[in-house]
């Protein structure tokens, strides 16, 4: 066996995309992590490839290729059954340029592990070609808040050396806008129709990633596409630490937030600047730790905007802006405030 | 086979007293598994059991996974499988029952994990105690299934079981099925091989089958290997799934001459063989009276037999060890002679047959001559199977050759109705 040793990533510059992503046994070096996203780019080493059919403007594919930008070297990516899945592996075509694999809806977590020992024990017998394989999940908000929970509680409480990114556009998209664990409080779903009675979903949503805290496990945050930066170092270190990671990131879906298909990434930007979802990391060293725009939200509240600004572009929540849904919305604020005073509590950098 | 031709005569063989669940558990040990994955549920939690004083003892090298579900269970040896890996798990009807979706998942990504089902009764009313409705829950899953009738063989064929699954010609996942407390809780003396010659009939390490996928030059490892990446478990549409699934059919077809080949290479090895693998007769040459049945009950069926045997009635016995792929000319070849057949179904099957008996006539239905038969239900929920009730039984497939038709086809042995 032929060992080579890249220090670089393996496609070079200039290579067409389409190209997988070939780490040949024996190979040692680590993908730098490039902060210029233009440098990031032209590398061309998404593990997503174009050529998926993931509607236009859906913030899922952007949520991949951030994190592959910060994949490190060798990386298995599963997949739980949901948007992403369908659309990005269509046989015969494959748009993924990494090994990968997907099982079923609701086990994402629990065959992550199994790919993890298995890593281990070929490790341990001397036939993993690597000093590592890191192993990465994306699972939707149902495959995470709700079917998939009881796989991904068992996966951290075991301790797998696995980085499970949820990406939440918050309802069961591939089966047509249900609502799930992770929809918010009076968003419209097909399963939770905003009618003359009801308006839209009676019930807020599960705050999935404090669970995953309450863990105890080495690595939660939350993150966006929209911040980027803050997005793919999150990822890079879900996946230095040794043991169980977890990501929650905020995931414009234009179909079933019923928003124009150019502002996905607008949209979840505002859900920050709203409060509504707070960028933060936590770590059982620092506790929780708020991170780039919720950190200059903190020690600037006046930035801090009204709930509406979230609300007010999505179609899913169109009732709310009724004059006799007033009410509704001073109820979403208080939520999100109380929410974000809570953060605000734990968190260590939050000025006192 | 001469004797002096057997590697590892009786003899040499060390003695191992053991129940079913650890005959298991010690032959995974053997097997250089590297992963084993497993939530308990009784009457197979003895094998984890086992599995995990070897693992704690740092006696393997395997990385046991042991999981929040049975559901889990089966995921964690897709991925592992997946990745390269011998993985192993067992479980028994409820665990069966929740995992069953990923049993499908497995045979379909053409995955060869090893599973032993320790057979128990499916809820409700709940019940701990042996019969195969576990095992008929999955037997159109894709799953290779092998039925079991001693400790000795349960340890013999779960070992077996890692090399046909592994086979390039089949490429699928095995179930061994050993039934609950009869052969799960019950002391037997085995024989066991050195570790050194089941590595060696194993072929040390699983060896990943390598497949032509378009967009190499060459063949690549079927697995999740960085150097040559595939996509797992991908979404067909109308236009390939029909046939990806007839590849599984196909595959299937080759099984029962693997399972032929892997019954004679253990022969050749340790002096022991179980029919020709796929089924085991006692008394067919020139039976006109057929018995059918499959575990741990062909022991009792065939003592009483032997009796009838000594008396000179011509009556035989078929045990089904290959129960999935349905080795159906077979089955037909033996029967053809026969006046009737008593298909013994530990399974019921309500608005239906049980399940052995249908294969069974199916197996029958194109002889130009063809046997009686009968389904004879019994040992559900682990009711006892005594010599007696197999007496009766066949006195009463007498009286219905005699008569030249079965009124009941379906009969309940020790049942109070
Ligand atoms: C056991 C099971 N139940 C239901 C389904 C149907 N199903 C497939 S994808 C999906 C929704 C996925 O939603 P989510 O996890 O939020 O991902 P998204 O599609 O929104 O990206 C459902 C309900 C399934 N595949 N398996
Ligand atoms: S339905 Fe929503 S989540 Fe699914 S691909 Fe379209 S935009 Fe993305």
């Amino acid at each position: 066996m032929v060992v080579k040793t890249l220090p670089e990533f393996p496609i070079k510059k200039g290579e067409p995309a389409y190209k997988l992503w070939i780490f040949e046994p024996g190979w040692k070096g680590e993908i730098p992590l490039n902060f210029n996203l233009r440098q990031v780019a032209e590398q061309k080493r998404s593990a997503l490839l174009p050529g998926h059919r993931l509607c236009a403007g859906c913030a899922a594919p952007i949520v991949v290729k951030l994190a592959s930008f910060a994949f490190r070297g060798p990386t298995i990516v599963v997949n739980a059954t949901g948007c992403l899945e369908v659309a990005s592996t269509i046989f015969p075509f494959t748009s993924w340029a990494v090994p990968w694999l997907h099982n079923a809806f609701e086990n994402a977590a629990s065959t992550a592990s199994g790919v993890e020992a298995a890593i281990n024990a070929m490790k341990k017998t001397g036939r993993l070609p690597y000093e590592h394989v890191d192993v990465v999940v994306f699972g939707g908000d149902g495959g995470t808040f709700d079917i998939g929970f009881q796989a991904l509680s068992g996966m951290a409480e075991r301790g797998h050396d696995v980085l499970y990114i949820l990406y939440d556009n918050e309802a069961y998209m591939n089966t047509g806008i249900q609502r799930s664990g992770g929809t918010p409080k009076y968003a419209s779903t097909t399963t939770s129709p905003a009618g003359e009675v009801i308006p839209g979903k009676p019930e807020n949503k599960k705050p999935i990633a404090d669970i995953m805290v309450a863990h105890r496990i080495p690595y939660v945050a939350t993150a966006t596409p929209a911040h980027w930066m803050d997005f793919m170092k999150k990822v890079r270190r879900g996946i230095e630490v040794v043991g169980p990671a977890f990501i929650h990131s905020l995931s414009s879906c234009d179909r079933g937030w019923r928003h124009e298909n150019a502002i996905s990434i607008e949209v979840l930007r505002r859900a920050v600047d709203t409060c509504y979802f707070p960028l933060w990391e936590w770590t059982p060293e620092n506790g929780y730790m708020l991170t780039d725009r919720s950190l200059v939200i903190a020690r600037n509240p006046s930035l801090k905007q009204p709930i509406e600004k979230f609300v007010e572009v999505q179609g899913r929540f169109r009732h709310l802006m009724k004059p006799e849904n007033r009410e509704k919305l001073r109820e979403l604020q208080e939520y999100v405030d109380k929410v974000w005073e809570d953060l605000l509590r734990r968190a260590s950098n939050a000025p006192r | 086979m001469s004797k002096t031709m057997i590697k590892y005569p009786i003899h040499t063989q060390e003695i191992l007293n053991v129940n079913g669940d650890e005959a298991v558990a010690y032959a995974v040990k053997q097997s250089l598994v590297d992963v084993v994955s497993a939530y308990p549920i009784t009457p197979q939690t003895i094998i984890v059991e086992k599995f995990s004083e070897f693992v704690a003892d740092g006696l393997v090298h395997t990385q046991f996974v042991p999981v929040e579900s049975e559901h889990s269970a089966m995921s964690a040896c897709v991925g592992a499988a997946a990745a390269g890996a011998r993985a192993f798990t067992a479980t028994s009807s409820q665990g069966l029952a929740l995992m069953v979706e990923i049993v499908y998942i497995a045979s379909g990504m053409r995955l060869p994990i090893v599973m032993a089902v320790v057979n128990r009764a499916l809820s409700a009313p709940i019940n701990i105690h042996n019969d195969h409705s576990d095992a008929y829950l999955m037997r159109d899953s894709g799953w290779i299934q092998l039925f079991v009738e001693n400790v000795q063989e349960s340890y013999d064929t779960t070992i077996q079981a890692f090399k046909i699954a592994e086979d390039e010609r089949v490429l699928l996942p095995v179930a061994v099925n050993l039934d609950g407390f009869f052969l799960s809780h019950t002391l037997e003396n085995i024989r066991i091989l050195p570790d050194e010659a089941v590595a060696d009939f194993l072929g040390g390490y699983r060896k990943v089958a390598r497949v032509k996928v378009d967009y190499y030059d060459e063949e690549v490892p079927h697995m999740l290997n960085p150097a040559r990446p595939l996509t797992f478990g991908a979404l067909d549409l109308y236009d390939y799934y029909f046939e990806h699934k007839v590849q599984q059919v196909e595959a299937m077809k080759n099984v029962p001459a693997v399972v032929r080949e892997v019954n004679e290479k253990w022969q050749e090895l340790t002096g022991r063989k179980y029919g020709d693998g796929v089924i085991e007769t006692y008394g067919m040459e020139d039976a006109e009276i057929a018995v059918v049945a499959m575990g741990s009950s062909a022991g009792t069926i065939r003592s009483v037999i032997k009796k009838y045997r000594e008396r000179g009635e011509k009556i035989g016995l078929v045990r089904i060890r290959l129960y999935r792929p349905f080795p159906y000319e077979d089955v037909g070849k033996i029967l053809s002679n026969v006046k009737v057949v008593a298909v013994m179904d530990k399974a019921i099957g309500p608005g239906s047959y049980g399940a052995l008996y249908q294969d069974i006539v199916s197996s029958l239905y194109d002889l130009s001559d063809r046997p009686l038969t009968v389904d004879y239900v019994y040992g559900l929920g682990g009711r006892d199977l005594t010599q007696d009730m197999v007496a009766n039984m066949i006195e009463q497939v007498k009286e219905d050759v005699r008569k030249g038709r079965v009124e009941n086809k379906i009969r309940y042995l020790g049942v109070r109705w």
